[in-house]
């Protein structure tokens, strides 16, 4: 059998391919060969196939059956061959495979090794891929690696604590003892490692955080040095002394600091010293002065401090770098809740951001610029933020369409205004809102009684403009259906009302029914628009031809709604005007969807008197209602609570029926509890007196938070039939 | 923590890849052309970082790469590591680079990709940062490259000695 050729040979061969099927066909040619080489078992040559296969799966081919024979490497006594092996344990095996198991025995033998490389090799492949199991073997040789005098494993064991702390987050106590001296280290490596390692030993536990806070003054102490420091060859970058673990100390600090006075006063200072003394010139600079800036905004840093930072920040978003005005805007998007007043001086720049070329400081910058939105700013705000929707890509225009809604539903100034604003997303970015937005956009537009006029010629003539964008044809059908004998008569006060006929208007729905740009659910709508407005114009004619023509229609929901309709008016067209009729306001609730029925409970607290539940029923905001989701008025029965409840005297409450409507009748009784009488007991019946069945009915509690946990609750849900009938 | 390093070139051919999360071999590949896909799109004067793809863990994980000539160097991190720090991290691996291989270009990554790896071993290790001062980093290399050579030298030498006796257990036997 000839010698195996080596890797450089592969590489040259498989470069001199010229189609994917030559490279593929060359490839499995050699792995073939590889295979038969490993069947062999052949000791000499094993390193250089497994270098190869390594390659081969850089490439993207499979090159699962070399993992034994990276085990086998692994056992073997050479350097060379151990550092192959390791290197293709660490890219092909995982946990996932029952052979990684194998390799416990010769990484435990390693980690005890004469040579340090060795015992540098086992750390990193153990801190790379080591499984829980393989942690909790060999935490101990890590234990004891993490306390040698030698830097280069020391910083190693550090890293490899580390992912055993991930694995077996158990064991973290068992490093505890060794990072007592970490930090009095020389080494910038070890130094480095070993913050790391606090660092994560503290973000995982807060007893360790705590208990490494005494480290503070240790670490201002070390930082000082580090900027203090003259210029030293071995860590300069560009100027500055060891950027890496000036940024590490600072995180952190950053954590240790979080929340608690003692630290953050000692870290005041250095922290000042820090945003001051930094160049600013290159990357490194900048990189520093971001840390420090995050650091003063989480600690409570006093206001000095924190004005500081929010300069600097300002400082950066008007920098060339594009690379620092996305670290400004990521910054400042997380300060925003916190200190927002500040953040609203740079809100010009934080605008201008919007025109910005680059992906994703725009993104950056328009997340930013809804934060930054409040009743003040909004009209100029919204107008650069409807530029920037006619002008962005699409990836953009949903979230930037669902964050002008919010936006302008908190801080409308006037109804007008926020329904042109409405109007002008769905005409320039309509194809990109989101599904809710369009049955939200109908109940804000059913509110505002005195704009319904203006809508619907709004709508009516964006719609003889483009009829392509489905959210926007689907409102706009909804509201001509809804309101298109205000359209016809012309009665709009805001603008110059436009003359339409009904004709028109039909011929525009029936449009939308045949147009091929138009989703079923669109058509669905437009067919109900036409359906409505029979009680609405006086071409009945026309309306029921239509509606006749789609009762053969394929599409199944179509089909059903115009049979339905052409039975309304053969058989019950005496009904069709009542259920045709304006639909009223509509509430908006948080719950969605159909019968969905909240009632709020108040407990009746075993120790309390009755004049501290009067202060407590009257005091609080909170008041008991029960809402329903279906449009009619709120129910009085809260109100009959509350007056119930005032002149309590504890001993007796005569039942009452909260809820009697649409068949559902919901009775409360109130009696004390005979074992013991402190505890009153509220039993609630619920009787369904319909032929049909209800569903989806769901029993919520709420409770009020001063009902504390020793008076508690008792919910008991006893299911019983419907009863039918009374 | 890092996610993952890759090197590919500007036609999306990886150089060099390591991932510090399990993944298939399948999703890894995918992640490479997602990647490449995303970054080769990038003008030369906007920011270097980007969001990453959906199999990389969208949202919550950032990309960040730098160009040099043909070949990008893309480091995938979470939000623990700083982005500003991460660009100098790459910035010291390539010129870790250009010291060991004296003027490095994208033929000297090709055929050496085991160097490659094992310096980046001496830099990043289980996703964390190791070591980032260069001298450090080319002193542990080079100690480690000698012990190989000195390795095979040995075998060389035994391999020569044991065809030289041979040799003479031959010529013995014919004289």
């Amino acid at each position: 059998m000839p010698a195996p050729i080596r890797l450089r040979e592969l590489i040259r061969t498989i470069r001199t391919a010229r189609t994917q099927a030559e490279e593929r066909e060359m490839i499995q040619k050699e792995c073939a060969a590889i295979r038969s080489s490993f069947r062999e078992e052949d000791n000499t040559y094993r390193c250089r196939n497994v270098a190869k296969l390594l390659y081969m799966h850089m490439l993207g081919y499979p090159a699962h059956f070399g993992q034994l024979e990276c085990l086998k490497l692994i056992a073997s006594q050479k350097f060379t061959d151990k550092r192959i092996g390791y290197l293709g344990a660490m890219l092909l095996l995982d946990e996932r495979q029952d052979v990684h198991l194998l390799m416990t025995n010769c990484i435990k033998n390693d980690l005890n090794h004469s040579t340090q490389y060795v015992q540098g090799l086992a750390l990193c492949t153990l801190g790379c891929m080591g499984s829980s199991e393989m942690c909790r073997d060999l935490a101990g040789e890590v234990e004891k690696l993490l306390k040698t005098s030698n830097s280069y494993l020391r910083k190693k064991a550090a890293l490899c604590a580390v992912h055993v702390i991930r694995k077996v987050p158990e064991l973290m106590e068992m490093f505890l003892p060794a990072t007592k001296n970490l930090l009095s280290e020389k080494n910038h490596g070890v130094l480095h490692t070993s913050v790391v390692l606090l660092t994560e030993m503290c973000e995982r536990s807060p007893d360790m955080l705590s208990h490494f806070r005494k480290l503070v003054p240790q670490l201002v102490r070390i930082l000082k040095n580090l900027i203090m420091s003259g210029y030293s060859p071995e860590h300069d970058v560009s100027g500055i002394s060891d950027p890496f673990l000036q940024v590490r100390i600072l995180r952190l600090l950053r954590i240790l600091g979080k929340g608690d006075d003692d630290s953050s006063e000692a870290m005041n200072d250095i922290l000042a010293q820090v945003a001051t003394n930094t160049e600013t010139s290159k990357n490194v600079g900048n990189a520093i002065l971001y840390e420090t800036v995050l650091t003063i905004m989480d600690i409570k840093s006093e206001s000095g401090l924190r004005v500081l930072a929010i300069n600097i920040l300002g400082r950066f978003l008007l920098n060339n770098d594009k690379n620092i005005r996305y670290v400004a805007l990521t910054s400042l998007l997380k300060t925003v809740q916190t200190d927002h007043n500040a953040v609203q001086r740079h809100r010009s720049t934080i605008v201008d951001c919007l025109k910005d070329l680059d992906v994703s400081i725009k993104r950056r910058a328009m997340e930013l610029s809804f934060a930054l939105v409040n009743g003040n700013n909004i009209r100029g705000m919204m107008k650069e933020l409807l530029y920037f929707l006619d002008s962005c890509d699409p990836d953009f225009k949903a979230d930037c369409a669902s964050g002008i809604f919010l936006a302008a539903e908190k801080y409308a100034p006037s109804k007008r205004w926020h329904i042109d604003t409405i109007m002008r997303v769905l005409t320039t970015a309509g194809s990109y809102v989101r599904d809710d937005s369009v049955p939200n956009l109908i109940q804000l537009i059913t509110n505002s009684v005195e704009m319904h006029a203006y809508t619907v010629q709004r709508l009516y003539k964006a719609l003889l403009d483009d009829i392509s964008q489905q959210p926007l044809v689907q409102v706009a059908s909804w509201c001509i259906g809804e309101y298109g004998d205000l359209l016809v008569s012309g009665q709009c006060e805001e603008e110059e009302p436009i003359q339409v006929s009904e004709d028109e208007v039909l011929d525009v729905l029936e449009g939308l029914l045949v147009s091929n740009l138009s989703t079923p659910v669109t058509r669905g709508y437009s067919l109900t628009a036409i359906m409505k407005l029979s009680t609405r114009f006086s071409s009945l004619n026309r309306i029921k031809k239509v509606v006749s023509i789609y009762g053969s229609s394929i599409d199944v929901e179509l089909q059903q709604r115009a049979v339905e309709y052409n039975a309304l008016f053969k058989k019950y067209d005496h009904m069709r005007p009542a259920l045709l009729e304006r639909m009223p306001i509509m509430e908006k609730t948080i719950f969605s969807g159909d019968g969905i029925f909240t009632v709020c409970l108040w407990s009746v607290f075993p120790v309390l008197q009755a004049n501290d539940l009067l202060d407590l029923l009257g005091g609080n905001d909170v008041v008991p209602i029960i809402q329903t989701t279906v449009p009619t008025k709120p129910a009085s029965a809260g109100g009959e609570l509350l007056d119930l409840l005032g002149d309590l005297s504890l001993t007796v409450i005569p039942p009452m029926t909260a809820y009697n409507k649409n068949g559902l009748i919901i009775e409360f009784t109130f009696e004390r509890s005979n074992p013991n009488p402190n505890i009153a007991v509220i039993t609630i019946h619920a009787t369904n007196s319909t032929e049909a069945d209800m569903t989806e009915f769901v029993f919520q509690a709420a409770v009020p938070k001063v009902c504390s946990f020793p008076s508690c609750i008792l919910i008991n849900l006893l299911f019983m039939s419907w009863c039918i009938g009374t | 923590m890092i996610k993952a390093i890759l090197i590919f070139n500007n036609h999306g051919k990886p150089r060099m890849s390591k991932f510090y999360e399990h993944y298939t071999e399948d999703t890894e590949q995918q992640i490479i052309r997602e990647t490449f896909h995303l970054v080769s799109k990038r003008d030369e004067n906007v920011c270097n970082f980007l969001e990453g793809g959906l199999l990389i863990g969208g949202s919550e994980n950032k990309l960040i790469y730098r160009h040099y000539a043909t070949l990008y160097f893309v480091f995938c991190v979470d939000s623990s590591e700083s982005e500003l720090g991460i660009l100098d991290l790459i910035q010291v691996f390539v010129e870790t680079l250009d010291k060991c291989f004296e003027n490095v270009c994208e033929l000297d990554l090709i055929f050496h990709l085991d160097k490659v790896h094992n310096i980046l071993a001496e830099m990043v290790m289980g996703g964390m940062v190791l070591e980032t001062n260069m001298s450090e980093i080319i002193t542990q290399v080079e100690a480690q490259g000698k012990m190989e050579k000195s390795e095979t030298l040995t075998l060389l030498f035994i391999w020569q000695s044991m065809r030289q006796s041979q040799a003479s257990r031959f010529s013995s036997k014919i004289s």
